[in-house]
């Protein structure tokens, strides 16, 4: 990425130190707060060990539903023109806006063993989703998958359409237009939305604890421990918060570099 | 203590606009969240005792809140479901004099019409049922633990929740079979769940406590007093809640 030498206007400078402040505050009074000394067994210990595993996992694991369905949606949503785009449009980004708790609450009305879908698994072949890690995977795909969508549509809509135009008039087919032509040019932002849409659903709260519940090793991934823990033991609460920031700043700033188009 | 944190615990209460030492007849009460029901009516009948005061409540899991007074949010009267929470914040000197106004004990929670057919508390070491419980960690759940101790039973619950109405609401929706919740709960979700009794003689009994904070006013004292008068009385036993 070029740089531009325009010189900063201060007020510009100014604004900018007061945002870093307001996010890095906090952060520096989580580390001050941190019981170092204790940390060690705070973190080994069998429930943040599992917290720690599931959200890994659950989180990576939504990552990838939200890319597999949500960049044929962002696809769509760009490139065809249909009756209520727009009002479709504003459905896939609810989520962003939706409370977290209202969300796992629209899942239950549509998942939950009484749900719209969820009578039907449970009747018929006796799934239940919530308190299930599948529950906390659907909870987090649910809140993550418009980061994904809006990046990559917006991707979709930035490239420059002759490339695919000039691949089928030389006879490609539409799925080699974009196996070969449109997903190579938009790769970068497809990366970038799948890396916030993992971001969120590590830290996805309010929609697994109302959809999927609260147990340990099942459902409780580290955001539900924490708040578990901050029942009794602010210390606990603290040392498990710390391992989620130390998890997500290693992978935002690694991959950055990479592909969100900061300086490599 | 540190700001940051304190300002983050105290966040809920700044977004409910409890300001709560600014203005002396502004009350700010963290109640336990079984207590819901009954205080929303005391502070009703309080108010309208007292038309010059307002009373804010901020309802949750008693040691949360407890972490939260401790932590130095803003709040003038605490009521807690267990002593061992109450104990939390008279140990740091955040309150002084609590005194117990009110028990309750445990009952089965089931959806409309009992579907897993829940007979009694031995149900739920079925793996079949699915069971909700509080976590160990709030009052209820120290409760709950205390019970299947002393029944010597295996629970399995699919979740533990981290206040006793959480608990409620999963059984409310249906998602849940059974959950252990306080017998007032019962009442308070009204035909959206029915009641399995716990036997008197294995039930857990747990105290309610209140005390005022140490830099409460005295509109907070008055708040206390009220409670533990003859009508706040009688809106706690309207509520099912007996005398200590």
């Amino acid at each position: 990425m070029r740089r531009t030498s325009t010189p900063a206007p201060r007020f510009l400078i100014v604004l900018a130190a007061i945002a870093l402040a307001f996010l890095l505050l906090p952060l520096i009074g989580l580390l001050l707060e941190t019981p170092w000394r204790e940390l060690p067994a705070l973190l080994s210990s069998q429930a943040a060990l599992e917290a720690l595993r599931l959200s890994l996992v659950t989180s990576i694991l939504a990552a990838l539903f939200a890319t597999i369905l949500g960049v044929p949606l962002a696809w769509v949503l760009a490139r065809k023109d249909f009756p209520g785009q727009r009002l479709v449009r504003g459905v896939v980004l609810l989520p962003l806006v939706l409370p977290p708790v209202v969300g796992g609450v629209t899942l239950l009305t549509a998942f939950g063993r009484r749900g719209l879908i969820g009578q039907y698994l449970y009747d018929w072949f006796g799934i239940q989703l919530p308190f299930s890690t599948a529950g906390v995977v659907m909870a987090a795909t649910f809140v993550a998958m418009p980061f994904l969508v809006i990046t990559v549509e917006g991707a979709l809509r930035s490239i420059d359409t002759r490339y695919e135009q000039a691949a089928r008039t030389l006879g490609a087919s539409p799925r080699t237009v974009l196996l070969r032509i449109t997903l190579p040019l938009i790769s970068a932002s497809v990366l970038a939305g799948v890396v916030l849409a993992w971001a969120r659903a590590l830290g996805e709260f309010g929609a697994t604890i109302t959809f999927a519940g609260n147990f340990p090793g099942v459902t409780q991934t580290l955001p539900l421990a924490v708040y578990s823990a901050l029942e009794v033991s602010r210390d606990e609460a603290i040392a498990l918060s710390l391992v989620l920031l130390a998890v997500s700043l290693t992978v935002l700033v690694s991959l950055r570099g990479r592909f969100l188009g900061g300086r490599s | 203590m540190n700001k940051a944190v304190v300002a983050a615990l105290a966040l809920p209460l700044a977004l409910t606009g409890c300001a709560g030492k600014g203005n002396d007849a502004t009350i700010t009460v963290s109640a336990a969240a079984s207590l819901t029901d009954a205080f929303t009516e005391i502070g009703e009948a309080f108010v309208q005792a007292n038309p010059d005061t307002d009373v804010r409540f901020n309802f949750a899991g008693s040691s949360a809140l407890a972490e939260q007074i401790n932590a130095g949010a803003p709040v003038d009267v605490f009521a807690a479901a267990s002593p061992a929470a109450m104990q939390v914040t008279t140990d740091t000197g955040s309150t002084s004099n609590p005194l117990t106004f009110a028990t309750n004990s445990l009952a089965i929670a089931v959806p409309p019409g009992n579907p897993a057919n829940i007979g009694d508390l031995s149900d739920l070491s079925n793996p079949a049922v699915t069971s909700v419980i509080c976590d160990e960690r709030v009052p209820c759940g120290a409760a709950t633990e205390e019970l299947i101790a002393a029944t010597g039973l295996a629970l399995t619950p699919a979740s533990l929740e981290p206040d006793v109405r959480a608990v409620l609401a999963k059984v409310m929706a249906d998602e849940a079979d059974a959950g252990i919740v306080y017998r007032t709960d019962i009442l308070a979700a009204g035909d959206q769940v029915q009641s399995v009794a716990i036997p008197d003689d294995i039930n857990v009994r747990n105290d309610y406590w209140i005390a005022a904070t140490t830099e409460a006013n005295d509109a907070a004292r008055e708040f206390v007093d009220f409670v533990l008068g003859e009508q706040g009385q009688a809106i706690l036993r309207s509520w099912r809640f007996t005398r200590p």
